[in-house]
């Protein structure tokens, strides 16, 4: 790990464990029952980045293969979690097998090896058309659409959009070495963003966006706090090939990305009757819960970075 | 020993892939005598529910499996006998099918029996054979409990090789038991709704 990456953990450890300081002390003040859940929900929200923040010190410390196969672990859990509460028929597993034990490893080997070109055609070129060959061939025609196209759905957002945040460390920016760097610019705007949004929607919020998609999501929070996390990745331009201005509009495009990835996945699940991503396992929230603002910032800053900085 | 390592790998290797959970729905996991009963639509049937009891019920509980799957060589013979704990049945024999049964249910212990006999690729179950009253009319005293295991079908389907990582859950209903002048037909009828009326628990 460089002094960079070391100096920039150290600045993340500080501000959770302020975080976690300042949910413990309003977890000893508040008495309402709204104020409760809020605060709860909030700690349950600090507990997770401990977590993850843990995870992604040991990946950024161990280099580039570990961090492809945690996002691995990741994409896979959320496929799971995506078909599981997707209605299908027992045709799909021939398909679902091939998604799940080919095209997952296939993607994420192609990026171990810096295969650039495969990486971004195997899953909407290959997989596009040979998952519906493998369903066909079983002969059952009832949803036959519908069903395929869940399951092409299900692929592309937890598999071939979230591997583009790995897909970073072999982007190829003359002058610039560290990639690693990148990858904590998205993650960090985009969880910055998420958290902001959440907090100045409960203090701000009065106007909803989208009531029926996504009940919680304010124009207040979304102003409030996608122009907070833009204004912080700005801050954070040292770290990136970008100027200040420059970091200033990808931040800005990752919290817009973030934000509708995050209002499209609510409306699928709605779709599919869940409420939660997680609801098969009781009392946790899904693994897509957290990464659906990540399925749509991470393909967008990845080929921004590309088109005006890349080779 | 060597049993239940084997029993822990698989243990660890179901949840990995198809998950597993338990939904104790209509009746909590208690230790009277119970005839679990439930839909039929993979060989993983018979591991997710046994998987899904706690491990003081799992000692006591015998699921049914058919002798002519488990039973034709000494590793599937071992899985089930002695992994598994399970009874093992003849489809098509001339005695008594259902005399290993009557064995487990004797000594007060239960069993976990799949009524249709055969995997459906169907949401919902087809038409039970009639062992399930066999059992209900000879022993009363043990509670019928419906099981409606979701999403087997699509993990792991007849003539699958490997399972597809589908998160698969068990929901218990409500015991039910034998009226006292119901006719066959009519109760086999009745159990029959009652798992298939646990299937629209999946999706919160």
């Amino acid at each position: 790990m460089s002094d960079t990456m070391i100096l920039l953990f150290g600045g993340v450890v500080a501000i959770l464990l302020f975080a976690s300081t300042v949910g413990f002390i309003l977890s000893r003040r508040v008495t309402s029952e709204s104020g409760r859940a809020t605060v709860d929900n909030l700690n349950a929200r600090i507990k997770a980045w401990w977590l993850m923040i843990a995870i992604f010190a040991v990946a950024f410390a161990f280099g580039k293969i570990v961090t492809v196969v945690l996002f691995a672990l990741v994409s896979f859990y959320c496929l799971r979690e995506f078909l599981s509460i997707s209605p299908g028929r027992a045709e799909d597993h021939a398909a679902i097998v091939w998604a799940f034990y080919i095209f997952i490893p296939l993607q994420y080997w192609l990026i171990a090896v810096e295969w650039r070109t495969l990486f971004a055609i195997a899953i909407p070129v290959w997989a596009f058309l040979w998952l519906p060959v493998m369903s066909v061939l079983k002969g059952e025609t009832e949803d036959f659409l519908q069903r395929n196209a869940r399951i092409q759905w299900a692929l592309m957002l937890t598999v071939f959009c979230i591997s583009h945040a790995p897909a970073l460390l072999i982007l190829d920016i003359p002058g610039f070495e560290e990639n690693f760097l990148l990858l904590f610019f998205l993650i960090t705007v985009v969880q910055l963003s998420d958290v902001l949004q959440y907090v100045f929607g409960k203090i701000f919020g009065r106007r909803k966006v989208a009531p029926r998609v996504s009940p919680a999501k304010t124009w207040e929070g979304l102003v409030g706090g996608g122009l907070t996390a833009s204004a912080v990745g700005a801050g954070l331009w040292w770290i990136t090939p970008f100027a200040p201005w420059q970091a200033a509009l990808m931040a800005l495009a990752i919290v817009v990305a973030g934000f509708v990835g995050g209002l499209v996945l609510s409306a699928v699940k709605r779709s599919l009757g869940a409420k939660d991503w997680g609801t098969m396992i009781e009392g946790h929230g899904g693994a897509m819960d957290r990464m659906d603002s990540v399925s749509f910032a991470a393909p967008v800053f990845f080929h921004l970075t590309n088109y005006f900085f890349g080779a | 020993m060597i049993a239940s390592l084997v029993r822990e790998i698989i243990f660890a290797l179901t949840r990995f892939l198809v998950g597993g959970n338990a939904r104790w729905i209509g009746c909590g996991p208690d230790q009277e005598q119970r005839i679990y009963f439930a839909n039929h639509a993979s060989h993983l049937d018979t591991i997710i529910l046994w998987a899904c009891l706690p491990p003081t019920l799992r000692r006591k509980t015998h699921p049914v499996a058919a002798a002519d799957y488990w039973g034709r060589n000494a590793f599937t013979r071992f899985i089930a006998l002695d992994v598994l704990n399970a009874v093992l049945v003849e489809r098509a024999g001339s005695r008594d099918p259902l005399a290993p049964l009557r064995d487990v249910l004797d000594k007060g212990e239960s069993l976990i029996i799949f009524p249709e006999g055969t995997r459906g690729k169907e949401v919902l179950p087809g038409t039970f054979k009639s062992g399930l009253h066999h059992l209900a009319r000879d022993y009363p005293q043990a509670q019928l409990v419906p099981v409606y295991l979701a999403n087997l079908a699509r993990a792991y389907p007849k003539g699958a090789v490997v399972p597809a990582p589908i998160n698969c859950v068990a929901n218990f209903g409500t015991p039910l038991a034998l009226a006292e002048d119901e006719d066959k037909g009519a109760f086999l009828e009745r159990a029959r709704k009652a798992v298939a009326g646990l299937s629209g628990e999946m999706q919160a």
